[in-house]
Formats: structure tokens, C-alpha cells, sequence
């Protein structure tokens, strides 16, 4: 096994739920030592938050899923005891990072100038909801709620369709990657100048970034996006750029040259059709293809369309997708025990000098490594 | 406050998984040239998107591309290659996000690039990895998001798979490719050794996916329900969707459906006090909700539930986003400036260091317009000369 790149990086975790202990889990596999550090008893919130009632040992297997690969340090945070011993794991740490309202730091005394007092070279690195002014700062900072008050949820889905939310959790997973970026470049310049940082971001100001095509084309024209009425792909993009229904499944089509298509897949009706009318007549164009692509297999279309180079694939489920060879090429998941039993889950994605980046550490039951933690950090062995 | 200051970023990639990546290294300070073909440049300059374009560009272009250098180079002809292979040995990073092999073709894959410029960090984003029966498919954003599942996940569950309006397998990965650059450059400071970082886009919208699909992988393979109304996500209890009410939309997070049914007044809700049904019978909950909230406006109802502090939002769409103070206060707009005297109004960098936010005033490059000054900068020549790593 390589020295992974961050190796000797300690992270202080005081984050719960998805933003931050997703970019604490990537600091992980990246390398860093990631403590999570928790309420005493009851933890991380995400400790207790199931979905589809799955459960490993007392945490939920969500729990598990976000917080492979760190330890666990309880502390109450409002007693004095345990508050000192967290300031001397701090100026131990490289990295602190936290997901709480803003204010909630402050209280306990561990906002950054509090912080940076103690441990000049620390980056201190935060996700709020909406920023820290204005009229949201005290918003709750959830997902669906981001998803709803940046327009994104006018983005998916048909025109005939009210709004669309993304069925993932795109604001906290992006914030999380982002905060990431800015914690690893915080500490290349601590590298050259010793200094240290304080890195923000917002779930607000990911999903405008995470939405700067659309929202750059309207500050331009000044139009709202409009999703086609039917097969909307993204509402920038002109025909045929969506999916569709086949005799025996579905169709992604990307962007292509319109005349090839209706020639690729003998379609008389988008014969007359232009390239410079791919958005102007797109709903049209799509009604053709949505009228069209039914009367073939989608195996059918794929031959006809990837054949001539044309963007085409077919739309799977999860279960056609792992049985397919190129899933497995990609060795992809990350077996797990936990408490005596398997658990399977994904890998970090990213590859260094060929290598994929595995970690058989499990998350940490709550409090599992304070004594370790005093010992090495803190008592100084 | 430049984080990346002195680092040289040289881009060979196209679109927007690669570029999204060079821009954000771009925004932390670090200097990026985009190495483009002659009289045609980066593929994403053509491509128009609404109808709209910029001094014949188009919008997106503008939005990714903002804040770099633009080199042309014909690789195929070999002073041109000598002069880019010249740039790369005082080069700290490469990108590119060609298909598997085309590197290898012209002369310009990470072994080459290593014996040139052994600290280098090479970073690739590839559609499906460099093996396997797809690698050769073209990594386009829909299509990813076909493959990997993910259509599945959004809307209603009588609705078609539907792609997300975003190209979020472009963006996950160049997140995640900007990720492992930074990691390498941090090591690299440590021992001054280069790194090969790649990342592949199905593997990042695999990774998006990794809390539903562990979920999956230990639930017996059962595929995901989307419910067949007000659909927010598919493994979420009801409330959890938007609502249409008198007036507009509002949206729903996780709620006790109790405290909720009380709140609203909503006598039918009362009845499902077991929290397991709040999963089992989401649709039947959805619906009665949705009978409900349609009979008052989203402020009335807003009102009601943000004083009792439950999740809940107005939906939004850009014309009432852009008017909000919420929206205002973040500072996120920019203008930037191209060469040529063009303005163009884009979103900054999410991200704040020391409490200030990056803001760059210049725009998009036009193609090839830094080529003199780098080629003076750096002292490019025609002939490839020994290459001398101090």
C-alpha cells in the first residue's frame, strides 16, 4: 500500500449528519486521521437516522456508510473538563471541521479567533445553511429545503410537471466535496507560509455554483430556464437530449446532429428538421421521437445509434447495471465489518498512480477511541 | 489569500468535467492555461445552449472558462508538441479529459510526461475508466446518468426515469479530480514527488450515490421506489417532497407527521401515530397532505410551520430567487471581463477563505490570445532542447 497523500493530517470532526462528515470521509480516505468528536451517549444525530430501517449495531447503517474510516472522541462540549481537553486535542489538530447554526461554536467557545488563539496553523473549516448574515442565516441548512429556495427544483423533471427535487442529497454531498477543496488548498499554503485559515462555504452559495450554466445563461437573456414538455434532459439543451421509452425499456439520447438521427434510426418525420431548430422545436421534435423509438428494443436503437457515433445509452437500474462487465471493472465496492457482520459499500472514487483507494476501517462505535486519542494526542506517547 | 498561488495548471480538456475542475484551481489562485486547438479551441465554445451566445460563443463557455489562459497548439505537429512539452516541465499540474488512449497517440501520456517533469501531478477524468467493455464510450453527462441508475431516483414513480437538469456527473467529477490534484500538490510539497490522479465519471456518480447505494447492497437488492406522489426522494418518509398550495409551492423535510397534522389542522394525519407507517404509507400521507395544503397560500401555511421550527421552504424559481435579500447578501454574482471589452455577469467561487469571498474580474480567454506572452514567459522554443530538471 502507498503512502496515501494526506498521512500525518489530523481532522477534528464536530459535524453531524451528511455536509460535513461527507468531506471528513474524504479527508479519510485521502489519507488524514479523521476523530469525530461527539455528545456524550447520544453522538452524531446521523448516528440515529435510518433509512429503509436498516440498522447496523445501534447506529444506522447510513451512520456507518458516511463515517467508515474515522475514530470517535466524546466530549461535552459545556463542561469544563472535557472543553480543555478538546482545546489541547485543537492544538494538536491540523484541520477542524464543523456543520452547526451559526452562533452554536461561539457558545462553546470554539469559534475560529477563539481557536486560531490556541493553534495559529489550524485550518477551521464550516458549512452553514445560507451564510452567516442576512435573513436565512438561522434557516435550517437541509438539503431539500437548499434544493427548493435556489431554483434548482425547476431544472428536472417535464415543463408539465411541478417542481422536481433531485432525489439525492446534492447540496450537502457538493458542499461536503467543495469544503474538501478548500481545506486541501488552505493547507498547501500553510505548507509554503505557515499560516492558517478559515475556509466557509454554504449550502446556498454550492447550489448557485453547482447551477452556474443555468444561472450565467440568465443573467444574459434574462429568461427563466424552461424544461421541454416532455423527455426533458436539462433545459438549456435542445432536442433530442433526453430519455425515452423504447418497446422494452428506455433510451438516453445526448446531444447529436439532428439529420443523422433521423437517418440513424429511419425516422421520416425529423427528416425536415435543421440543427439550428434542435431548441427552438424541441418539444416537437421530441413528440416525434417519443412517438418513433417506441416500435424498437432500445438494444435495437443502441446498435443503429452507437454505430454511427452517435450519443446513446441504454437507461438501467441498479441491478442491469452490476450485472453488466463494466460495473465490475470497476471493483468499485468496499467490504466492511461491523460488528461482527458484513457490510458492503463504496470505495472513494479517486485513483492514485493506478491504484484504487481501499479502507477496510469501519465507522467507530461513539467514543470508541478516547482513550487512544488521549494517549496519543494529548498525553503526548 | 491566493491558497494556490504559483501553482501552474496546464489543461489539454474540453467541456466541463475537466474545465469545472481547472476553474475552481483557478479561483484559489492557481494560473491555468488551456491548451486548445487552432481555429477551433475547446468544443464547449460551440456549444450553444438556449439560443443564447456571447460574441458568438456561448454562455456556458463563458461560465467555465473565466479566470485562464488560452495556448493554442496543434499536437500533432511537432514543433507545436516540442513547445507544449517545454511548458509542461514547469508545469506543477496537467489535465486532460481525453478518451483512453489518445494521450498515448500523440505523445503526451503520464510516463512521457513523468520523464519530462518527474514532480508533476498528471489528472485525468475518463467516462468509464481505462478498462472494461465501456472505456471507449464517450463520457457525456445523460449518459452516465443513464447507466449508473440514477434516473431512477427523482420525480414520481409513474414518471419516466428522469435525468437531473443539472450536469452533475460532469461536476461531481471534476470535484472529485480537483480533489486528488490538491491531495497530490500537498504531498508533493512534502517529498517533491509528481502523481498520476484519475477519476472517472462513473465512478464519481457512483460515489454520489454511495448512502442509496450501500443501501441497496445490504437491503437484498431491492430496487428503489420512487412514492407516486410529491416524490422527494425515494428512501425518505413522508412529508418529504413539495406541495402545491393555493397560491405557489412549498417544500417539506423530514417531520413528525403528528406534530405536522396538529399544526396544519389536518384531522386525517392525526390517525397515523405510528412512525413506521410515516415510510410504509408515505403515499396515502402525501395525498391527504396535499388535499390539505392546497386549500391556503404557501405564506399562510409557511408562517405556521417555520414559528413551530419545522423544515419546511417556498419554492423558488430564478425571478424570485434573485429578488430575495437571502440571495443578495451572499455577494454571488460577478462581472467579468474579456479582452476584447465584453462584460459578462457569472456566479463566483462557493467558496471563502479568512472570511473574504474570490472574485476574479477576467473573463474567458479568446482562443490563443495568451500564446505570445506565454511563449515569452516561459522561453518556448520550435526544437525540443535537452530538458533540464533543476
Amino acid at each position: 500500500m502507498m503512502e496515501l497523500p494526506l498521512q500525518g493530517i489530523v481532522v477534528l470532526e464536530f459535524s453531524q449528519y451528511l455536509s460535513g462528515p461527507s468531506a471528513g470521509l474524504r479527508l479519510a480516505d485521502l489519507g488524514a486521521r479523521v476523530i469525530k468528536i461527539e455528545r456524550p451517549k447520544v453522538g452524531d444525530a446521523g448516528r440515529k437516522l435510518a433509512i429503509k430501517n436498516l440498522w447496523v449495531d445501534d447506529s444506522s447503517l447510513l451512520f456507518n456508510t458516511i463515517n467508515r474510516n474515522k475514530e470517535s472522541f466524546t466530549a461535552n462540549l459545556k463542561d469544563d473538563h472535557d472543553r480543555e481537553l478538546v482545546k489541547k486535542l485543537i492544538t494538536k489538530a491540523d484541520v477542524l471541521i464543523h456543520n452547526f447554526r451559526p452562533g452554536v461554536m461561539q457558545k462553546t467557545g470554539l469559534d475560529y479567533d477563539s481557536v486560531k488563539a490556541i493553534n495559529p496553523r489550524l485550518i477551521y473549516a464550516e458549512i452553514s445553511g445560507y451564510g452567516k448574515e442576512g435573513p436565512w442565516k438561522s434557516k435550517p441548512g437541509q438539503d431539500l429545503l437548499l434544493q427548493s429556495m435556489t431554483g434548482l427544483a425547476y431544472t428536472t423533471g417535464n415543463g408539465s410537471n411541478g417542481p422536481v427535487p433531485f432525489g439525492i442529497a446534492i447540496a450537502d454531498i457538493l458542499s461536503g466535496a467543495q469544503l474538501v477543496q478548500g481545506i486541501i488548498a488552505a493547507l498547501i499554503r500553510r505548507q509554503k507560509k505557515g499560516v492558517g485559515a478559515l475556509i466557509e462555504i454554504s449550502l446556498m452559495e454550492s447550489l448557485m455554483d453547482f447551477q452556474f450554466e443555468l444561472l450565467t445563461t440568465y443573467y444574459t437573456n434574462d429568461q427563466q430556464p424552461e424544461r421541454s414538455n416532455s423527455n426533458n434532459g436539462h433545459p438549456l439543451l435542445g432536442a433530442p437530449y433526453g430519455v425515452y421509452q423504447t418497446s422494452d425499456g428506455y433510451i438516453a439520447l445526448a446531444m447529436m446532429d439532428i439529420p443523422a438521427l433521423a437517418n440513424a434510426i429511419s425516422c421520416k418525420k425529423l427528416e425536415g428538421f435543421s440543427n439550428e431548430q434542435a431548441f427552438a422545436r424541441r418539444d416537437e421534435i421530441k413528440a416525434i421521437l417519443a412517438e418513433h423509438l417506441p416500435s424498437q428494443t432500445t438494444g435495437y436503437w443502441l446498435d443503429h445509434l452507437q454505430g454511427g457515433g452517435l450519443w446513446a445509452m441504454e437507461v438501467f437500474d441498479w441491478e442491469q447495471m452490476m450485472n453488466h462487465d463494466a460495473y465490475k471493472a470497476l471493483q468499485m465496492e468496499q467490504p466492511l465489518t461491523v460488528a461482527g457482520k458484513e457490510i458492503i459499500t463504496t470505495r472513494c472514487p479517486i485513483r492514485i498512480n493506478g491504484e484504487r483507494l481501499y479502507s477496510e476501517k469501519p465507522a467507530p462505535k461513539l467514543g470508541e477511541h478516547n482513550e487512544k486519542v488521549v494517549r496519543e494526542l494529548v498525553s503526548g506517547e | 489569500m491566493n491558497l494556490l498561488k504559483d501553482i501552474l495548471v496546464i489543461d489539454f480538456s474540453q467541456f466541463l468535467s475537466g474545465p469545472s475542475a481547472a476553474l475552481r484551481l483557478a479561483d484559489m489562485g492557481a494560473q491555468v492555461i488551456k491548451i486548445e486547438k487552432p481555429v477551433t479551441g475547446d468544443i464547449c465554445r460551440q456549444l450553444y445552449v438556449s439560443d443564447v451566445m456571447i460574441e458568438g460563443e456561448s454562455t456556458i463557455f463563458h461560465a467555465i472558462n473565466r479566470n485562464k489562459q488560452s495556448y493554442t497548439a496543434d499536437l500533432k505537429d511537432a514543433d507545436d508538441l516540442a513547445k507544449v512539452k517545454q511548458l509542461l516541465a514547469k508545469a506543477d499540474v496537467m489535465m486532460h479529459n481525453f478518451r483512453p488512449g489518445v494521450m498515448e497517440r500523440i505523445g503526451l501520456d503520464y510516463e512521457t510526461v513523468k520523464s519530462i517533469n518527474p514532480g508533476i501531478v498528471y489528472a485525468e477524468v475518463s467516462g468509464y475508466g481505462t478498462e472494461g467493455p465501456w472505456k471507449d464510450l464517450p463520457g457525456q453527462d445523460l449518459l452516465l446518468q443513464a447507466a449508473s441508475g440514477l434516473t431512477w431516483l427523482s420525480n414520481n414513480n409513474n414518471e419516466s426515469p428522469t435525468p437531473m437538469g443539472v450536469a452533475v456527473v460532469d461536476i461531481m467529477a471534476g470535484t472529485h479530480i480537483a480533489q486528488g490534484i490538491l491531495a497530490a500538490l500537498y504531498k508533493k510539497g512534502i517529498n517533491g514527488e509528481g502523481a498520476l490522479i484519475q477519476v472517472s465519471m462513473f465512478e464519481s456518480i457512483l460515489d454520489f450515490q454511495f448512502e442509496v447505494l450501500t443501501c441497496y447492497y445490504n437491503d437484498g437488492n431491492q430496487l428503489p421506489v420512487r412514492s407516486a406522489i410529491n416524490s422527494g426522494h425515494a428512501y425518505v418518509a413522508a412529508p418529504y417532497g413539495i406541495y402545491r398550495t393555493k397560491d405557489n409551492y412549498i417544500a417539506l423535510a423530514m417531520t413528525n407527521i403528528i406534530l405536522l397534522a396538529e399544526l396544519l389542522q389536518c384531522e386525517p394525519l392525526k390517525h397515523f401515530i405510528d412512525s413506521n407507517d410515516w415510510f410504509d404509507k408515505r403515499d396515502e400521507i402525501k395525498e391527504m397532505l396535499a388535499r390539505h395544503l392546497i386549500k391556503d397560500t404557501a405564506g399562510h401555511w409557511l408562517t405556521i410551520l417555520e414559528k413551530a421550527d419545522i423544515w419546511c421552504a417556498p419554492v423558488l424559481d430564478y425571478d424570485e430567487l434573485v429578488k430575495e435579500e437571502g440571495y443578495r447578501i451572499l455577494n454571488m454574482e460577478i462581472t467579468v471581463k474579456t479582452s476584447n471589452g465584453l462584460s459578462v455577469k457569472t456566479t463566483r467561487c462557493p467558496i471563502r477563505v479568512d472570511g473574504r469571498i474570490l472574485t476574479s474580474a477576467k473573463g474567458a480567454p479568446v482562443l490563443g490570445e495568451d500564446n505570445e506572452a506565454i511563449e515569452k514567459r516561459f522561453g518556448l522554443a520550435k526544437e525540443l532542447q535537452p530538458v533540464i530538471k533543476s
